[in-house]
């Protein structure tokens, strides 16, 4: 091939892995063909670099329908039903180009859900930007939220939760990612996994143009920066047709057509064709003549790489052509049939008449390469951990005004600005909306409800990968507890910088670890997930950034906690201890500025029974109200309490450190209840007996927040400080 | 004789339609169809639901191609003949640009979409849509749209007030008129609007996503009631 140098630098492809390719299917392959090897052995489709290690984390459990691999979990709720769910992240294409980046990952992960038959109920984000500060980062903030909203709305469905933060670690790679949760019957959930040789392949949905094409392949590179010229290589969503998309899939997946379906998402045809025939063990042959076209002189490779959205390749079973082409009719959609499955497992791709590519599936799938790449801790982490940042802080000369800068930062306060923008009441099941621990769906037709959160703290993952990552498992954990329900699966999100360093291989690998061990230690199996390297800029990666998105399970959605302070002279008790610890904490970050020292330190068996005493507590009907200790620490929390609740509290603690340590320490496994005094000699019985720390430390009182001689702050003023925004 | 029965139109993008549907068996205990945008009569029915949503993608402006869709006509004819019709949301902007209402919505101040519980004051309940109401109540009820910034020329408004046609008015908790009160810049707060006969309301809230407690929010469970002791 000429200028085989330059091609393989454009496709992202090392000299080794084209001589792989070569010895593989025993010839020199035609460009086409080496673009189609391109896409499929991506970072992003081929998980070369973080294969070895996925496999740690537990994926089965009893109620686990569908693990890893296929287009999204499941878990069964009881009832004959499944909830499907999974998170993906669309970060590059959010920084070039923010309203259509973030669209089409909402976009992307919605399809993920419907294409397994079930009926999306739930979208959530993750979200991480620089600080706020730059009118290029307002920018971006903007588009992004305005590119979710604009695109779950339209779609009807409930963008019920998720979380944002801010550090400028993320100032050149911002961090957008989605988490969608379906409902399906349990015993009809449609994989991507082809059967029937024969059977039609159909192509429903979107025009394909030539809109992002060699995303996959964009995502799986660093920025430079050139960036601003990928702009074209950014997808542009169209949620109305996703609409219609969504309704004809659901309403031919009632009855018995569909073999096996999965979206043209990251390398569109070429990995959903490839894809779903190599999961069956059978071959593939398509005609490009017979693609839905939006632009014209279109190359072979062109439409194989495509990556318009709002399209789908499905497996019909052969007669029921006709019933396919009705119901995509119906709505108004293209619907094309471009191929057939045969015996042999090759991939065939005609186009005028000609063939133009011809390659085993095995070779595209089961070669891929695999990277056990270096790994080293990274100095950088040595040195932070060094740095005492304890001693670094002053204690507040004015804890009330300290308290109000805390309750006001971008980091804490209210994410009203974000959240109303986006529809969370659409379906009618939203009984916890955003701004609580956890959202809360319930299920129309049961008495029971899901529990949603996303969560990650990066501050913890960038001062202790294993440690911040266990911590966002018992974080997410706590905070769906903290709403009445059970953990039952999560969905993980794995942000990463360039696994070509060896830092950030060591932070990835040590991050998987941590969310194996808390995952196998409380039982709750990892059934989905997405990982996203290079995320850097000119080699500074993004703090590691795993988000862990989890669901849980209410039997009875009656006995849902909410964080609201209820009734005059309840009891306020802590349940579970704080250290003397701020690293990484909200706290330093304002105060003495830096991120550094060691992150809060976690046990998932101490989670693991938080979780089990709060839930026992809640059947027996005798709190009142919950929530967790996270950001900003037992002080922050008890402010949320009284805001939700427009109700003050006298606080009344005795210090075992410095009281600034011990209002705003992020020390985990802490959870605030309030109940009445009739109760409280059994809440502490029951804390004892799960061995958890009980403390009563105060009660809800009067009209201001009144922590011992330190502070007090009318509600009032509280709630302005929490809601003015950024 | 069989009961009442109820329709919500389905556009292509319409998204409450299921909610509206939901809502309607759940509080009002009547049977209910959907109705697809092509259907040419609606003679059936007694009560017709134009749902929220974004029609066509909302595109070229919220309503404006919906208003071409074959039910439109069967809508106009139906409404004609007195039957009671309801818009909601999309529903009220598809009503304005059928001008079968008066005047038209602007982006919301903000100029971003806006989903929050807000109040209204119930203006007027000599009507089918809110006899259980008693004038002046406060109602706290969800809002979700990005173009709902009602406005008409003054004549027009001058009719509108004179003629009582101003059923909803957006206030605070109090049930006081404010800017602050005024989520999207709606000219004299309107909220919801009906015509001259009082067959046809259009609101911007959405009642179906406060008729349930479980949703936090009961308040629009009268409207629903209301339109079913109309049609005894």
């Amino acid at each position: 091939m000429e200028n085989l140098d330059g091609i393989l630098k454009e496709l992202n492809l090392t000299h080794d892995e084209y001589r792989k390719i070569v010895e593989l299917i025993g010839k020199e392959p035609n460009l086409t063909e080496l673009w189609v090897f391109s896409a499929m052995w991506s970072e992003h489709c081929s998980y070369k670099s973080s294969k070895p290690y996925l496999g740690r984390m537990p994926s089965s459990g009893d109620r686990v329908i569908i693990g890893p691999g296929e287009n999204a979990g499941a878990v069964s709720i009881g009832d004959g039903l499944a909830v499907v769910f999974k998170m993906e992240s669309h970060n590059h294409p959010s920084f070039i180009e923010p309203y259509n980046g973030a669209a089409t990952g909402v976009g992307g992960i919605l399809r993920d859900i419907f294409t397994m038959g079930a009926r999306p109920v739930a979208i959530l984000d993750s979200l991480r930007f620089g600080e706020p500060d730059s009118s290029k980062m307002r920018y971006l903030i903007d588009g992004v939220v305005a590119g979710i909203a604009g695109y779950g709305n339209c779609m009807g469905i409930p963008t019920v939760g998720g979380e944002v933060y801010f550090d400028d670690a993320y100032k050149d790679n911002i961090l957008v990612n989605a988490m969608a949760v379906g409902i399906a019957p349990a015993d009809r959930i449609f994989l991507a996994k082809a059967s029937g040789e024969g059977n039609p392949v159909f192509y429903v949905g979107s025009k394909t143009g030539r809109d992002g094409i060699h995303g996959a392949t964009m995502a799986s590179a660093s920025f430079t920066d050139q960036t601003a010229e990928l702009k074209p290589t950014v997808q542009v969503g169209d949620p109305f047709m996703e609409k219609l998309l969504m309704e004809a899939c659901l309403e031919l997946m009632k009855d018995d057509h569909i073999v096996a379906i999965q979206d043209m998402g990251a390398a569109g045809l070429t990995s959903s064709s490839v894809e779903m025939a190599a999961k069956g063990g059978l071959g593939i042959e398509i005609d490009l003549d017979r693609v839905p076209q939006r632009e014209e002189g279109m190359q072979p490779y062109e439409i194989m790489l495509s990556e318009s959205q709002e399209r789908m390749l499905l497996i019909a079973r052969k007669g029921h052509e006709k019933a396919v082409e009705r119901v995509f009719k119906k709505w108004g959609l293209d619907v094309s049939m471009i191929g057939r499955l045969v015996k042999s497992p090759w991939i065939t791709v005609r186009a005028g008449g000609q063939i133009h590519v011809q390659l085993p599936l095995e070779a595209l799938v089961d070669h891929a390469p695999v990277y056990t790449r270096y790994a080293r801790m990274p100095a950088s982490m040595a040195e932070a951990a060094e740095e005492q940042p304890v001693e670094k802080i002053l204690e507040p000369a004015d804890y009330g005004k300290t308290f109000l800068q805390l309750l006001s930062s971008p980091g804490i306060n209210s994410k009203a600005w974000i959240y109303e923008q986006y529809d969370h009441s659409v379906g009618t099941d939203t009984v916890i909306k955003p701004g609580s621990d956890a959202a809360l769906i319930r299920i129309k037709g049961t008495r029971k409800g899901i529990a949603i959160s996303t969560d990650g703290n990066a501050r913890y993952t960038y001062l202790g990968p294993y440690t911040g990552a266990a911590a966002a498992v018992c974080e997410a954990a706590r905070n769906i507890a903290c709403v009445g329900a059970r953990p039952v699966a999560l969905t993980d999100c794995l942000n990463f910088g360039n696994p070509e360093n060896p830092d950030v291989m060591w932070q990835f690998i040590e991050s998987i670890n941590g969310i194996a061990s808390a995952c196998l230690k409380m039982n709750i199996p990892v059934i989905s997930g997405n990982v996203s390297f290079y995320n850097e800029t000119e080699g500074k990666s993004i703090y590691p950034t795993p988000v862990i998105g989890m669901v849980g399970l209410i039997e009875n959605i009656h006995e849902r906690i909410t964080p609201d302070f209820k009734d005059k002279g309840d009891a306020i008790i802590l349940l579970g201890s704080t250290l003397d610890e701020c690293g990484g904490s909200e706290y330093l970050k304002i105060t003495a500025g830096g991120i550094t020292g060691n992150p809060p330190a976690v046990s998932p068996r101490t989670e693991a029974r938080l979780v089990d005493l709060l839930l026992a507590m809640n059947r027996l009907h005798i709190i009142k109200s919950a929530t967790d200790c996270s950001e900003g620490g037992l002080g922050i929390a008890l402010a949320r309490c009284a805001i939700a609740g427009n109700r003050g509290a006298v606080i009344n603690m005795k210090w075992k450190y410095r009281p600034d340590r011990e209002l705003f320490s992020e020390s985990q496994h802490r959870i605030i209840v309030s109940a009445a005094d009739k109760h409280i000699d059994k809440i502490k019985k029951m804390a004892e007996s799960y061995d958890i720390p009980f403390k009563i430390i105060g009660r809800v009182e009067g009209s201001g927040l009144r922590i011992n001689n330190l502070l007090s702050i009318p509600v009032k003023e509280l709630k302005n400080a929490y809601t003015k925004g950024i | 004789m069989p009961g009442p029965k109820a329709g919500v139109i389905v556009f292509p993008g319409t998204n409450c339609d299921s909610d509206t549907y939901h809502a309607i068996k759940q509080v009002m205990g009547i049977d209910v169809d959907y109705i697809w945008y092509e259907k040419k009569t609606l003679k059936q029915y007694q009560l017709i639901v134009v749902p929220g949503g974004f029609s066509y993608g909302d595109y070229l402006r919220a309503g404006a191609l919906a208003r071409f869709s074959p039910v439109m006509d069967a809508l106009r004819a139906y409404s004609e003949n007195n039957g009671l019709v309801l818009g909601i949301c999309n529903g009220f902007q598809i009503l304005l640009e059928a001008s079968m209402l008066p005047g038209s919505m602007q982006k919301n101040k903000t100029l971003k979409f806006i989903c929050r519980d807000v109040h209204v004051r119930v203006e007027r309940n000599n009507m089918p849509f809110t006899m259980l109401y008693k004038k002046g109540d406060v109602l706290r009820i969800p809002i979700a749209h990005a173009e709902g910034n009602y406005y008409a020329p003054e004549q027009t408004l001058k009719t509108l007030e004179g003629n009582d046609q101003v059923v909803f008015r957006y206030v605070d908790e109090k049930g006081r008129v404010s800017e602050d009160a005024n989520p999207n810049g709606s000219v004299y707060g309107i909220a919801g609007l009906c015509n001259a006969g009082g067959n046809i309301l259009a609101m911007m809230p959405h009642p179906e996503r406060a008729s349930d407690k479980l949703l936090g929010s009961e308040d629009g469970r009268k409207l629903f009631l209301s339109i079913k002791k109309a049609l005894k």
